[in-house]
């Protein structure tokens, strides 16, 4: 339990996956404008991380490490990912319209995520068992959650504020994120068990 | 002559980092030394090379429909090979970029550029295309590199400008990163817009 519990504090805030290992940063910089659409971006990341780390994983453990095929890792894991996405899509418009009509405009953008591969990756690497992979994809997109929404909040107030025009935008909006990253350094040091 | 405009195209007006605003995840996570940008972003350059080449020639026998994942492939599959490669040679440096080797297959510069320039272009046109947006990407990994470097340890790829002890370490940290990139992008801003008036 307490393995489980450590997992979720250094995923969501000691390890945040924007603000500490960078990765997402595309839809981070790319989906903050507004409050709205970043809790749903977040919804959805949250939803395609935890179940493509658990195909994934199922497929390393019971496909590449029985037949020796570890180089594949790069073009597999891609390929059922964007499968997953497509598939989800699919899936989500039959049996869910409301939830489709939430997360659908976000489903694509997901494939090109970073994060997503990465944590699939990540997981392999560190060698956790399912439930713990499952536990670490869900808390990582938590924390990708928390940054996004944490971010476009920030970002609705930017909007109305003067700044200097060569810094309007993106700069601005990266000096903020360097803020934020900031703060989330307080939480570096924090170990549970 | 027109090859030269190639790369011009992607090193000053569309680069990929500064002007297009492509590949943040890399820009931001490899920079935290000059090396190690630099060798990111000629990491980045060969596989966007290769796959421009590759794309651009399979370009008339691949359907429409499936286009993306068939790129998608042909882009991992050189990632792939980078990967075998670093282990191989480079042991120490593939150590140190870690996870950013194999997600240079998510990086939208690759599926943007051959989506965009290499699948109506000639090979030759492509590969010149691949030369000059990897330059532009290496060239800004480098510079963010060298300043967060100089910046968080008197250093620029290891040679010594200043004494440690005046160097700000939240530079080679996660929040410098954000914060170099912010003004480097604000800088060229200001630089293009007098040039323009």
């Amino acid at each position: 339990m307490i393995t489980y519990i450590s997992i979720i504090i250094t995923a969501i805030f000691v390890n945040n996956i924007v603000f500490a290992q960078f990765l997402g940063i595309c839809p981070f910089l790319g989906v903050s404008k507004k409050l709205s659409s970043a809790a749903g971006m977040g919804a959805a990341v949250t939803f395609v991380m935890a179940l493509a780390t658990c195909v994934t994983w199922l497929l390393q453990k019971y496909v590449l490490d029985v037949f020796g095929l570890g180089y594949m890792q790069t073009i597999l894991f891609i390929l059922v990912i964007a499968a997953l996405v497509q598939m989800l899509e699919i899936i989500l418009k039959k049996i869910a319209p409301a939830l489709y009509s939430a997360l659908g405009v976000f489903l694509p953008l997901i494939t090109t995520n970073c994060a997503v591969l990465g944590v699939a990756i990540l997981v392999t690497q560190k060698g956790l068992s399912l439930g713990e992979s499952l536990v670490y994809a869900v808390a990582t997109a938590l924390g990708f959650t928390l940054a996004l929404v944490l971010f476009a909040g920030i970002r609705e107030r930017l909007a109305l504020t003067e700044v200097p025009s060569p810094m309007r935008g993106i700069p601005i909006a990266l000096i903020c994120a360097g803020l934020l990253a900031m703060a989330f350094m307080g939480f570096a040091g924090i170990s549970v068990g | 002559m027109n090859k030269l405009r190639i790369i011009y195209n992607g090193l000053v007006t569309e680069n990929p980092t500064f002007v297009l605003l492509l590949g943040m995840c890399p820009t931001l996570g490899t920079t935290g030394s000059a090396i190690t940008g630099l060798s990111m972003g000629l990491a980045t350059s060969g596989v966007l090379v290769c796959s421009n080449a590759a794309i651009s020639a399979i370009k008339n026998m691949v359907p429409d429909k499936v286009r993306i994942p068939a790129y998608i492939v042909v882009i991992a599959t050189f990632v792939t090979l980078l990967q075998m490669f670093m282990q191989a040679y480079l042991p120490s440096l593939n150590e140190s970029l870690g996870i950013f080797i194999p997600l240079i297959v998510v990086n939208c510069i690759l599926l943007g550029r051959t989506e965009a320039y290499a699948s109506r272009h000639s090979v030759i046109d492509s590969v010149f295309d691949g030369i000059g947006i990897g330059c532009g990407f290496t060239v800004a990994l480098t510079l963010l590199g060298s300043i967060r470097e100089l910046l968080g340890t008197g250093t620029v790829f290891g040679a010594r400008i200043f004494p440690e002890t005046y160097g700000s370490l939240v530079f080679v940290l996660a929040p410098g990163a954000f914060i170099a990139l912010g003004f480097l992008i604000a800088i060229i801003n200001h630089v293009r817009n007098r040039n323009k008036s």
